[in-house]
């Protein structure tokens, strides 16, 4: 019964979201007030209904409801309860069914926060996102339905994929999806300002904290993908250029570009269609990325369901809303940029132009690399996989000006800033830096190199300008700092932070790959690893035979650490849980290999100096965006909005009367 | 309307026209070229140490299926096991040529995954797998006991390619003779 009421909760919510982008938009076409009024409630609607049938799948989950096809395929009666209710986005329909839930969230979001956005604009975004989110529906109802039912119904799930039994997941597919569906919010912004044709600094001010609370979730959930890859499989990465994480990244990347272009329309008025581009490219890639995955078209260590059904699905679904989207952009678009003036190089925009050429350059790379084999298979060049080397070749020196023009960004001034600002403010940030890229290593790890010292001493580059920045503001003043300001440093110095991990666990990060009877020892940068031996353990839904390392540091034990060689009994699959000792300068990583004759064992073990420095970034610049968003600027707004656009008003007015 | 403007849409349309064309493809479709003609000859040092060198002599007197692959190659870890599956059910050997990688790495792939090779060919720059016509990793080809080959599979192995065509073809060859 429970599962009957989630699936006719779904068309209900189909229903709602077709009411909730069809009559508003003929409502701005006509100019009827009635029409656009019924955006807010249909969202509020559309989210109860879905809201529904998430937690109806999620029942059928908790409850071992087995009849119901998708949770026989990933759950199991002997899957601890947490997993269970994660299991709900372990596969494609329930995926689907929290991407909507989400985008229902985000709609509801709008809703609320309608009263403060001139009717018009409010309704009309609502009626973009309910066109998206309809779009989803007919897909999950009729390709991809989570409640369909199978009878008999078999006695015992087939399990979640191993993989997925981390508690990284059970929070970082939704972070991502959050991010992902939040540029849904951006997008539908920039659609509403080329139906409107009205791209001013009272639109920006709307669409800026959307913006950033998408980018803050998505940042959290790639931070969250990369933590969990490198717990989770085993092989002491932190990111594998996998298709899937790429998905994840493009629109990261061109989010991050949205975000700084937004503000150099909101402050200059200028670059108004590159920003509305940008909008619709970010969404377009988080579109990409969900065909990508669930469309089977590229081979992943994340592998999920394939059918070419979905495929064509999503792909004439994207072609509808980035191609209909482009083209209205096209259309509309040459009007924001009429008497613009010149840009100069020495000024913050010109700066952040820069920013934005890298970070979409950037984005242009991976996208291509991640679907080179799509391109090669298509041009009858084989099916293949682009790996590493490209993505690390053409990565690099686009991030590495990155960085550098971060720490700049402060000091530079809109408009123009004279070179004698840059030098004499910019001096002590860099003596900083390079104290730093020389002593941090050094101290830490008691070596240093070349690679090394440039990564830190481009990181710390990227801290000290963010500090100086935060320093000489406060110095002398008693009114506390824009949150706008902070949020900004805090990022910035996110991005140094990460920058730093990365090039000293690349530059001394080590790994050996040993073979360990029990008593032996082997010993890698000074620790040293005792093996005394495993044991076997039955788990709530697994066999897993667990070894015993003493790590010693100069005769003195430091950490015991237990890798664990799992194996499910649903599945039958195999899965390595690293032991990790995890510190600020270094994590010690040992996983367990195949078993070896007699009691010996093949075992790796790594050492990643500063690889938490990797995950903190991300994480220091997600707060950074989240400081940002608490802004005052945008509590403000309500009040800023109800004088800008009178003419709105006015129309309505007309309209009611 | 301005031209510079409709760019975006001209680039969505091919790729939408291309990922299209992905979807319609069917993986286990092949490449006549190098089919029926003698293997490429080479002359390469192992995997496990430079000392030791294999050469296309390897493959005369049995039938051999040549795997290339690489750690960085995702797709190579999804047929890893196929590769051990085959070797195990047909009981044909395995040479690995190692595409473009380091010592290192690849042998740590082969410490997590196992290895199913019986050797493995070492080729960090990769000109050999030129020779051997690889645009990419992974590729496997089923060589005649006369060093002739036989079948081509471009991409990974699927399952289905595995019990329908690779092992019924290796079986054949092995009755052949």
């Amino acid at each position: 019964m429970i599962p009957e009421i989630g699936h006719f909760a779904l068309f209900l919510a189909l229903g709602l979201a077709l009411v909730q982008s069809v009559l508003p938009l003929y409502g701005i076409a006509r100019n009827r007030a009635d029409c656009l009024a019924v955006a807010a409630p249909a969202a509020i609607g559309q989210f109860v209904m879905l809201a529904v049938a998430f937690v109806a799948l999620s029942f059928a989950f908790y409850a071992n409801d087995f009849s119901v096809t998708y949770v026989a395929q990933n759950s199991n009666t002997e899957l601890p309860w947490f997993y269970r209710l994660a299991a709900v986005w372990g596969a494609h329909e329930g995926s689907l069914l929290l991407w909507m839930t989400l985008l229902a969230s985000w709609s509801l979001a709008v809703a609320a926060a309608s009263r403060s956005l001139p009717r018009e604009v409010a309704s009309c975004v609502l009626a973009v996102m309910g066109a998206v989110s309809a779009g989803f529906l007919v897909f999950t109802l009729f390709t991809s339905n989570p409640f369909a039912r199978e009878f008999p119904a078999p006695a015992e799930g087939r399990d979640l994929n191993p993989l997925l039994q981390d508690p990284g997941l059970v929070i970082h597919p939704p972070m991502l999806y959050m991010g992902y569906v939040g540029f849904c919010v951006a997008f539908a912004f920039a659609i509403t300002a080329l139906i409107t044709g009205r791209v001013d600094s009272a639109w920006t001010r709307w669409t800026r904290p959307w913006t950033t609370a998408a980018w803050v979730f998505l940042t959290v959930g790639v931070t969250l993908g990369s933590w969990w890859a490198y717990n989770e499989l085993g092989w002491g990465g932190w990111w594998f250029w996998d298709p899937v994480e790429n998905a994840s990244f493009m629109p990261w990347l061109v989010g991050t570009a949205l975000i700084h272009s937004l503000a150099v329309t909101e402050k200059r008025g200028i670059f108004k269609s590159w920003t509305v581009l940008l909008a619709i490219t970010a969404f377009a890639l988080s579109l990409l990325g969900t065909f990508l995955v669930r469309s089977g078209v590229l081979i992943s260590v994340h592998a999920f369901a394939t059918d070419p059904t979905r495929g064509i699905y999503i792909l004439a679904f994207f072609a509808i809303v980035v191609g209909g989207s482009l083209l209205l952009y096209a259309i509309r678009a040459p009007r924001f940029d009429a008497g613009t003036e010149p840009v100069a190089a020495l000024s913050r925009e010109g700066l952040l132009l820069l920013n934005n050429i890298f970070l979409v350059v950037a984005a242009a790379g991976v996208l291509l690399g991640t679907l080179y084999p799509i391109f090669a298979d298509a041009l009858g060049m084989g099916r293949i996989s682009v790996g590493p080397p490209y993505f690390n070749k053409i990565f690099i020196p686009l991030t590495v000006p990155l960085v550098v023009l971060v720490g700049v960004a402060a000091v530079m001034a809109w408009k123009r800033t004279r070179a004698e600002v840059l030098r004499s403010r910019l001096w002590a940030p860099l003596l900083v830096a390079i104290v730093l890229g020389v002593l941090l290593p050094w101290l830490a790890l008691g070596t240093n190199g070349i690679v090394a010292a440039a990564g830190c001493v481009l990181g710390g580059w990227a801290i000290a300008t963010a500090l100086e920045d935060v320093f000489r503001r406060m110095r002398g003043r008693r009114v506390k700092l824009p949150r706008g300001v902070v949020g900004m440093a805090l990022a910035h110095a996110g991005v140094g932070v990460f920058v730093i991990g990365v090039s000293l666990v690349t530059a001394f990060g080590s790994e050996h790959d040993v073979r360990l009877a029990p008593g032996e020892r082997a010993s890698l940068d000074g620790y040293d690893f005792t093996f005394k031996g495993t044991r076997h353990v039955e788990g709530p839904n697994f066999v897993a035979e667990i070894g015993d390392f003493i790590v010693r540091e100069d005769g003195e034990q430091i950490a015991e650490l237990f890798p664990e060689k799992r194996r499910y009994n649903a599945s039958g699959q195999t899965m390595t849980e690293s032991g990790i000792d995890a510190g600020i300068f270094r994590d010690l990583y040992v996983s367990l290999g195949e078993p070896l004759s007699g009691d010996a064992w093949s075992v790796r073990i790594y050492h990643r100096p500063f690889v938490r420095w990797i995950w903190a970034g991300g994480f220091l610049s997600a707060l950074g965006g989240l400081i940002a968003l608490s802004d005052k600027r945008y509590r403000r707004r309500e009040r800023a909005a109800k004088t800008v656009p009178a003419d709105t008003r006015a129309r309505v007015a007309t309209a009611e009367a | 309307m301005r031209w510079r403007l409709i760019m975006p849409v001209v680039v969505v349309f091919a790729l939408i026209v291309m990922l299209g064309y992905g979807l319609t493809r069917n993986p286990s479709e092949l490449p006549s070229a190098f089919i029926g003609k003698p293997a490429p000859s080479f002359d390469l040092p192992t995997l496990d140490s430079d000392r030791e060198r294999i050469t296309d002599a390897a493959f005369q007197g049995s039938i051999t299926l040549v795997n290339v692959w690489a750690s960085w190659c995702v797709a190579c870890r999804a047929e890893h096991e196929l590769i051990t599956e085959i070797s195990r059910r047909t009981g044909v050997p395995v040479v690995g040529l190692n595409y473009k990688d380091t010592r290192e790495a690849a042998l740590r792939w082969l410490g997590r995954y196992g290895n199913p090779f019986a050797v493995v060919a070492f080729d960090p720059a990769g000109e050999v797998g030129i020779d051997w016509g690889v645009a990419a990793v992974p590729e496997t080809f089923v060589v005649d006991r006369d060093g002739t080959i036989r079948y081509k599979v471009v991409g990974a192995i699927t399952r289905e390619e595995m019990n329908d065509t690779l092992i019924p073809k290796l079986r054949q060859l092995k009755q052949a003779s």
